[in-house]
């Protein structure tokens, strides 16, 4: 069957977290998946090919809820998909819910607000291994006949119970069956109709229960009904006087009516049985042995993160390196196009899957924590120490990947589903000192710190350096939380899941998704700030003749744009100390960090040799003023330091930003640390100078 | 007393929800700490909050500044 206007049906897939409705999904699209964003929100929307007997359906991966309370961005879209008000997505033609066996009257809950939509409605009964196992009996026919939709024991991760899914499915399109709604009290439809009449006739019935029950609800400012809030008090004080509290009547009034519909349809578990999912938590949840073992896990991460990513980086770096090479050969002929293809795009491609090593890694990690319900765990150990400043338990995994990068830590914050917390959290990750940073650090200290004060001292500094950030983004943070994210924080209310085997194949999925989607939408971004960059230091041409290879590259810099640009802002750098080849090296970093040992490199005309880093740190040593003064000191080496921690010096980083949390936030978190970052490099300048004086 | 004031092991029964902040409470009760639903707290964090509680025989924690707006009678 197809939908009225000849378009393929769409099935929508809803249910609470937990109920494994992320492997029900990817076992009835296969591998044939989409993301995206639902219309104008950062909710990940999954879509995928649903091919049922004889019908080629579409598939809508709808956000894990527990009603349709409209209180946060998830529950928002699941309520404007199912009503037809999510731009991008047309409104389903049917919704499987998918419900966990052991624990059916929670379950049963969304199902019946679904229920109210009047879209046909095909229970899934997953996990109803896991309910046999701990002595839950559930009979599917006749929980069938009560509820008045097809109800279908499955076992998704086993892939148990599928093919009558589909089938049911397919009927579905057809019989359209309607979920036993709540026989409402007619003391209450009269309010409700009068509240339909007013808004305009725009409003479905299901709809209307949510405004009235979902005290501040977005929906009336969303459809554009001015008079909501005077009508909607005086409904809700109508309720009162007939003795329905707004707060609570839903709930249990709901509640009541589907434990009616459940009576005598299953077996209660049996109680030692039920526990055992949950046995090892007194241990994992431990005050100490919890915290060695969470300490474990994240070093774990951070170090795979760390070491089994880099040698497939050096292997991205290295392969693109030969082809690099053999392109500039072929295009000898040609200068420009040659240093376009080499300097632009060969090397603006490896620096996009350069990232992917990471990005794999870590959200295999996550992936495996989430499925097992560790990260759950983590959220509620680290809760107390996050929630103060506004982050939460779950911002622990993206700050800690974020000392080896931003950019798949940033992406990582999609595990947080507080949408302010995950903004706080995106925003202070780049300050964390990335591994990128490490060059420079150590170009510095080796040059400047560690042949006057020795190695103590050394390691002192770059210890310093990668606890700086990490100091920094805790009022950051706060201010951020107090200041500019006006709207109210998400309850914490977390369910802790048993503890569960993950599934290869949703682990495989979600690393693949989220890798080809930075590579698709940031990817792009990334790749033209690359571009940009090459032409700003490749216009305009200057013709040295007579030259060394080396002296005319330094000399092609500093006439560029680049260089020009450079020593036109010298001056708002002098109070930090940094001299125009400087002030040229740090402005050319800003797309990409770590290119700034190169740059200096080529602005002092260190060329290629095999001794390249010590004849850098020699020429570094030997720069100075017109008038005399040595240009590094060790207050400049960290003042340069300083400013390399606190920058936001990556444009992957501001893609990224700007891809999940909009170019608003970006451009916010690019000037907040850029400031940051200047003010820190010359209060450092300044106190040396005061102290040498 | 709150749902706030039990230490770990300790059960109760829901008395209400009070609704200081109605979002919160329209999610407890969607969860079902309904009136009447016995819980029990088996976790406590190691920085003393929040707290996992065990209810119609599954887990869910919240911080005790919420657990504090469930009234509970103990059991």
């Amino acid at each position: 069957m197809a939908a009225p206007d000849g378009r393929a049906p769409v099935v929508a897939v809803a249910g609470n977290p937990n109920t494994g409705k992320s492997t029900l999904f990817n076992r009835l699209t296969g591998g044939s998946q989409r993301v995206g964003n639902f219309g104008g929100v950062t909710v990940e929307k999954k879509e995928g090919a649903l091919r049922l007997d004889g019908i080629d359906a579409v598939a809508v991966d709808l956000p894990g809820t527990y009603s349709l309370a409209a209180a946060s961005p998830d529950e928002q879209v699941v309520l404007d998909v199912l009503t037809g008000r999510s731009e991008g997505t047309p409104r389903p033609d049917a919704v499987v819910c998918v419900v966990d066996a052991t624990n059916l009257g929670r379950n049963l809950f969304l199902v019946s607000q679904i229920g109210e939509t009047g879209l046909p409605i095909v229970v899934a009964l997953n996990m109803s291994d896991e309910a046999e196992r701990k002595g839950i009996r559930i009979d599917a026919a006749k929980l069938s006949s009560r509820v008045g939709v097809p109800v279908v024991p499955t076992v998704a991760t086993e892939g148990r119970g599928l093919e009558a899914l589909r089938g049911a499915i397919a009927s579905a399109l057809n019989d359209r069956p309607k979920f036993a709604v709540v026989p409402w009290p007619e003391s209450m439809e009269e309010v409700c109709r009068s509240v339909r009449a007013k808004a305009g006739g725009v409003l479905t019935e299901a709809e209307v229960h949510r405004l009235m029950f979902d005290i501040g609800s977005d929906l009336p400012r969303r459809i554009g009904w001015l008079g909501a809030e005077p009508a909607l008090r005086e409904a809700r004080e109508t309720l009162k006087l007939r003795g329905m509290d707004p707060v609570s009547f839903e709930a249990t009034e709901r509640y009541r009516h589907l434990e009616g519909l459940l009576e005598g349809m299953s077996t209660r578990p049996v109680t030692a049985r039920a526990r055992r999912g949950y046995a090892v938590d007194r241990f994992l949840t431990h005050r100490f042995w919890g915290l060695l073992v969470f300490g474990a896990i994240m070093f774990v991460v951070f170090s795979s993160i760390y070491w089994l990513a880099k040698p497939l980086m050096e292997g991205v770096v290295a392969l693109f390196g030969l082809l690099g090479g053999w392109a500039g050969a072929a295009l000898a002929g040609t200068p420009m196009l040659q240093s376009l293809v080499v300097d632009g795009v060969i090397a603006g491609v490896s620096g996009v899957l350069v990232f992917l090593p990471q990005i794999l890694v870590l959200f295999f990690f996550i992936a495996l924590l989430e499925d097992t319900g560790y990260m759950a765990r983590a959220a509620f150990l680290m809760d107390k120490v996050f929630s103060w400043c506004g982050l939460n338990g779950k911002s622990f995994v993206p700050m800690l990947s974020s000392f080896a990068c931003a950019v798949p830590a940033i992406i990582g914050t999609r595990s947080i589903e507080d949408p302010k917390a995950r903004l706080a959290t995106i925003l202070i990750s780049p300050l964390m000192s990335c591994s990128a940073r490490l060059p420079v650090y150590v170009l510095m200290i080796g040059a400047f710190i560690e042949p006057t004060y020795g190695p103590v001292w050394a390691g002192v500094a770059l210890f310093a350096m990668h606890l700086l950030g990490l100091v920094v983004a805790i009022p950051v943070a706060f201010v951020i939380n107090r200041f500019l994210l006006r709207t109210r924080p998400l309850p914490f209310v977390l369910e802790m899941p048993p503890y569960r085997r993950p599934g290869v194949r949703d682990v495989g999925l979600k690393m693949y998704r989220n890798a080809m989607e930075f590579v698709v939408r940031a990817g792009t971004v990334i790749l033209a700030f690359a571009i940009l960059i090459w032409a700003l230091t490749f216009f305009p041409r200057t013709e040295a003749e007579g030259v060394s290879e080396s002296e005319a590259r330094a000399a092609q810099l500093e006439h560029s744009y680049l260089g020009r640009f450079g020593k036109a802002v010298q001056p708002a750098f002098e109070p930090a100390g940094f001299d125009w080849k400087l002030t040229v090296s740090v402005l050319a970093s800003f797309p990409a960090r770590e290119v700034v040992v190169t740059t200096l490199g080529i602005i002092y005309n260190v060329g290629e040799a095999e001794d390249s880093d010590s004849l850098l740190r020699e020429r570094l040593a030997a720069a100075s003023w017109p008038d005399g003064r040595k240009v590094y000191t060790p207050w400049v080496a960290l003042a340069v330091m300083v400013f390399f921690a606190l920058c936001l010096q990556c444009g992957s980083t501001v893609a990224v930003m700007a891809r999940e949390s909009g170019w608003r936030w970006a451009a916010f978190a690019f000037v907040y640390m850029t400031g940051l970052a200047w003010i820190g490099a010359v209060a450092v300048y300044q106190v040396g100078a005061g102290l040498a004086a | 007393m709150s749902l706030a004031q039990l230490s770990k092991d300790e059960g109760g029964r829901v008395l209400s929800i009070r609704a200081a902040d109605v979002a919160l409470a329209q999610r407890l009760l969607a969860m079902g700490f309904l009136p009447g639903a016995q819980l029990r707290i088996v976790q406590v964090a190691p920085f003393g909050d929040p707290i996992t509680v065990e209810l119609n025989g599954w887990r869910v924690s919240l911080r005790r500044s919420d657990a504090a707006s469930v009234d509970i009678a103990r059991v």
